[in-house]
């Protein structure tokens, strides 16, 4: 390894350099989750403002048409991007990639800690938006001009120029760390980790930050066109228009292309947080199942091609914004198809669940649940993956059930799983198992019973991003009563979160001590000298691998986990 | 539990010797860190620059009005005479000639002559300045004129917008190609890689300038010569 004498190991020895300044991976993993839960926070509060208008109307009067469109778009925006985004490549992808490759840090330090400064200042900026004249923007997170800079929409003064600047800023952010993750697992895994031997955690979290790469730049060419279209006046995606009866100065341009360049982003960004999570699962799902994960190969081109397929399905969110029908028939073929491995997927976590020494751990209930959420949120994207299925259920709560269940709540559960398996590696404690529990079956329960009956409404044809839905004829009574109940259950499930930040903070103080591997598990970050890893994470030698990642009760060794760094023979065959 | 060439020995044929022989246990790509990684990066930077010029062509089938004459308007008075293109064409030549400077300067790199290599470099870096420089003109002409992104008197008004954009978007390109171009080269004359006598820096930072050249060659095809 030519590259490691590049990479000498300066311990930082000041608080500043330790904690703040940190180019450490670890650190900069922490910094990176905090900030994602911190943001994410504020999502859930704007989730939980808008379910208090659509369950109750009329009763806060705080909440105007302008704000709830507001909360709705600043929930989804920072939802997807802000927290889930940054949780898993930049929280877990940070924190895994080295340890699980085996090396001592990324490949580039310095350039890793600017990606955590630059996505706390696109976070800084989104913010900012909330206390500048006019407030966020209300344009939905699609963003879909001609509205989102028209007089009319909340927030096109400031709130618009706000959140695309923040967007431009987080792709820097992503890219610098994306650079990083991608290198480090093509150049940097230590002496016998193959890809072919790297636990699925880091071969989904390595594929979906390639497609950050290649899908982030449609977004940042959307949001500099947007961004001039509002401030200087262009008419990229600005046609020849009317506004408040007045002819615009735009003309020419056309609002079909932002759509083609943000889906062309949009629908690579569903794998990009969906991608880590399977990666996740699968890896929870064989530790706590003591099995080795079912076709290991089938889950990598799996992975590779769901990667592949992402990047030629993305107008199938534009079914009704008039395209040629060819285009329909083959966009609707490329989405079932991407069924396919996604399939292949959760039968693999089936069949390592089949026949399994199954324990039940905080974990575990996690990955379970995801595997539950997934395929209910999956079927109903074959529902609406079909043009003329699509056209009726386009914009009503169906779909909004649909993309809540597969890529909200799916990879969220994961994101929880995650935090309880690693928590102990990170601060060296364990979780409190009964708060975990609490928390896993009031999140799980807590949001089928938001999102299931969504799929009712959808089918009976309430629109979404309604304010209000008085008068409305074709609403029966009931709609409004399972909105209620809705609303309910979402302040619940909310609530319930409050136990999670507060077990994560009396857990770091009192929590069980956990030893390098409470959960015994193969992969290389628990076979750490030191819990947490000290900077280096190895100590003086880097660790050797010799085995792929799943060899959990193997026939024939007294103990039910061999490490990947395990060298010795079978009981029987000792001389 | 690995790939079989490893367990057997055997040499595999065919995709699966491909696969297996890129999943092995050694850096998947024979080429130092920084180098994979400016790789993957001008590969999403292509995505930007493909995004963009994309973008410029569903602009250009889109739109209403007339597109203006690339060869009028970019045309120059010299001496009395007309010339359409003249000062792109000189651009052009001269950020290909900085791709030529620069690869003698990577081929000195290898060979350990920092003095050449620093000086090629510092040729290139005032190759790409004279570009921004003359491209810096080339704005200044079209603005007096009257062309500005929101509206310009030869045609449709995304003709402005576009070119301030893209042209705008690859010269920060450039300009930022001649600040590393710079540090690089003081810093070899400077004596820094002396220690590692590494100096894989160089074609690092080529395979960055080429790169905004090539970009330059897509642009030029698509605005000035369509």
């Amino acid at each position: 390894m030519e590259n490691e004498t590049d990479h000498d190991m300066h311990e930082p020895t000041s608080f500043w350099t330790k904690y703040v300044w940190s180019q450490d991976h670890k650190v900069i993993a922490i910094q990176y989750s905090v900030i994602a839960i911190l943001v994410g926070i504020v999502a859930l509060i704007l989730s939980g403002l808008m379910r208090l208008q659509l369950g109750f109307p009329g009763s806060f009067d705080f909440i105007d048409p302008s704000a709830y469109y507001q909360f709705v778009t600043m929930h989804g925006m920072i939802m997807v991007i802000y927290l889930l985004t940054a949780i898993f490549l930049g929280g877990f992808g940070n924190y895994l990639i080295p340890l699980m490759v085996g090396a001592r840090d990324m490949v580039f330090p310095f350039v890793n800690m600017l990606s955590v400064w630059f996505y706390l200042l696109a976070v800084i900026v989104l913010m900012a938006s909330f206390f500048v004249p006019g407030g966020p923007t209300g344009a939905g997170w699609t963003l879909y001009p001609p509205q989102a800079i028209l007089p009319g929409t909340p927030g096109n003064d400031w709130g618009i120029i706000l959140m695309l600047v923040s967007l431009a800023i987080f792709i820097v952010a992503a890219t610098m760390g994306g650079l990083n993750y991608v290198t480090t697992v093509l150049q940097a895994r230590t002496r016998g980790m193959t890809l072919m031997r790297m636990p699925l955690t880091v071969w989904g979290i390595f594929m979906a930050t390639i497609l950050a790469l290649l899908a982030f730049p449609a977004l940042f060419v959307s949001a500099v066109m947007m961004l001039f279209d509002k401030i200087l006046g262009t008419s990229f995606f600005m046609p020849a228009i009317l506004s408040m009866g007045q002819q615009l100065d735009h003309e020419g341009g056309s609002p079909i292309l932002f759509q083609h360049l943000f889906w062309f982003f949009g629908h690579p960004e569903v794998y990009i947080v969906a991608l880590p999570a399977f990666g996740i699962v699968s890896d929870l799902i064989s530790t706590h199942a003591r099995k080795n994960i079912f076709g290991y190969r089938m889950m990598v081109w799996a992975i590779v091609g769901i990667g592949v397929l992402s990047f030629v399905v993305w107008a199938h969110h534009m079914y009704i914004s008039g395209m040629n029908p060819m285009f329909g028939y083959f966009f609707a073929t490329t989405t079932l198809i991407i069924a396919v491995p996604t399939a292949i997927k959760v039968y693999n976590w089936v069949l390592t669940i089949w026949h399994g020494n199954i324990k039940l751990n905080v974990p575990m209930l996690f990955a379970l649940g995801f595997v539950s959420t997934f395929t209910i949120g999956g079927l109903t994207g074959l529902f609406l993956g079909n043009v003329v299925v699509d056209l009726p259920l386009s914009d009503t709560y169906f779909v909004v059930a649909h993309f809540h269940m597969v890529m909200g709540v799916s990879p969220i559960l994961v994101v929880f799983g995650g935090i309880y398996h690693w928590y102990p590696k990170m601060f060296g404690r364990m979780l409190n198992d009964t708060m975990g529990k609490f928390h896993f079956w009031g999140t799980f329960l807590g949001t089928y019973a938001i999102y299931f009956p969504m799929h009712y409404l959808g089918v009976l044809g309430v629109p979404r991003r309604y304010f209000a839905y008085e008068n409305y004829d074709f609403i029966p009574e009931s709609a409004k009563d399972l909105n209620a109940m809705i609303s309910v259950m979402a302040i619940f499930v909310a609530l319930v979160q409050l136990v999670f930040i507060y077990n994560l903070i009396w857990s770091l103080f009192k929590g069980k001590k956990a030893g390098d591997n409470p959960w015994k598990a193969t992969s290389l970050e628990w076979q750490t000298e030191h819990t947490p890893p000290t900077h280096g994470n190895w100590g003086k030698e880097l660790p050797v691998c010799h085995r792929w990642a799943y060899d959990y009760s193997v026939p024939g060794y007294e103990q039910d986990f061999l490490p990947q760094t395990f060298t010795g023979q079978p009981e029987g065959q000792k001389a | 539990m690995s790939t079989p060439s490893q367990n057997t020995g055997q040499e595999l044929q065919g995709v699966s010797g491909f696969v297996a022989d890129w999943s092995a246990d050694k850096e998947s790509f024979k080429v130092p860190w920084g180098k994979a990684m400016m790789w993957i990066f001008l590969l999403s930077d292509t995505f930007v620059f493909s995004c963009f010029l994309i973008g410029y062509m569903v602009m250009r089938l889109s739109v209403s009005d007339p597109w203006p004459n690339a060869s009028e308007v970019f045309a120059l008075e010299i001496a009395g005479h007309h010339i359409p293109l003249v000062l792109i064409a000189i651009m052009t030549f001269i950020l290909i000639t900085s791709s030529g400077t620069m690869a003698m300067a990577v081929n000195f790199g290898y060979r350990k002559d920092k003095r050449k290599a620093a000086i090629l470099m510092l040729v290139t870096a005032v190759l790409g300045l004279s570009f921004v420089g003359m491209q810096a003109f080339e704005w200044s002409k079209l603005i007096e004129e009257g062309v500005r992104p929101w509206g310009n008197p030869f045609g449709a008004a995304q003709f402005g917008a576009v070119f301030f954009m893209v042209t705008g978007f690859h010269g920060v390109h450039v300009s930022i190609g001649v600040i590393y171009l710079a540090i690089v080269a003081i810093k070899i004359l400077k004596g820094h890689y002396e220690q590692s006598g590494n100096y894989e820096i160089v074609e690092i930072t080529g395979l960055y300038w080429h790169f905004v050249d090539l970009v330059w060659v897509f642009i030029f095809a698509l605005f000035y010569l369509w």
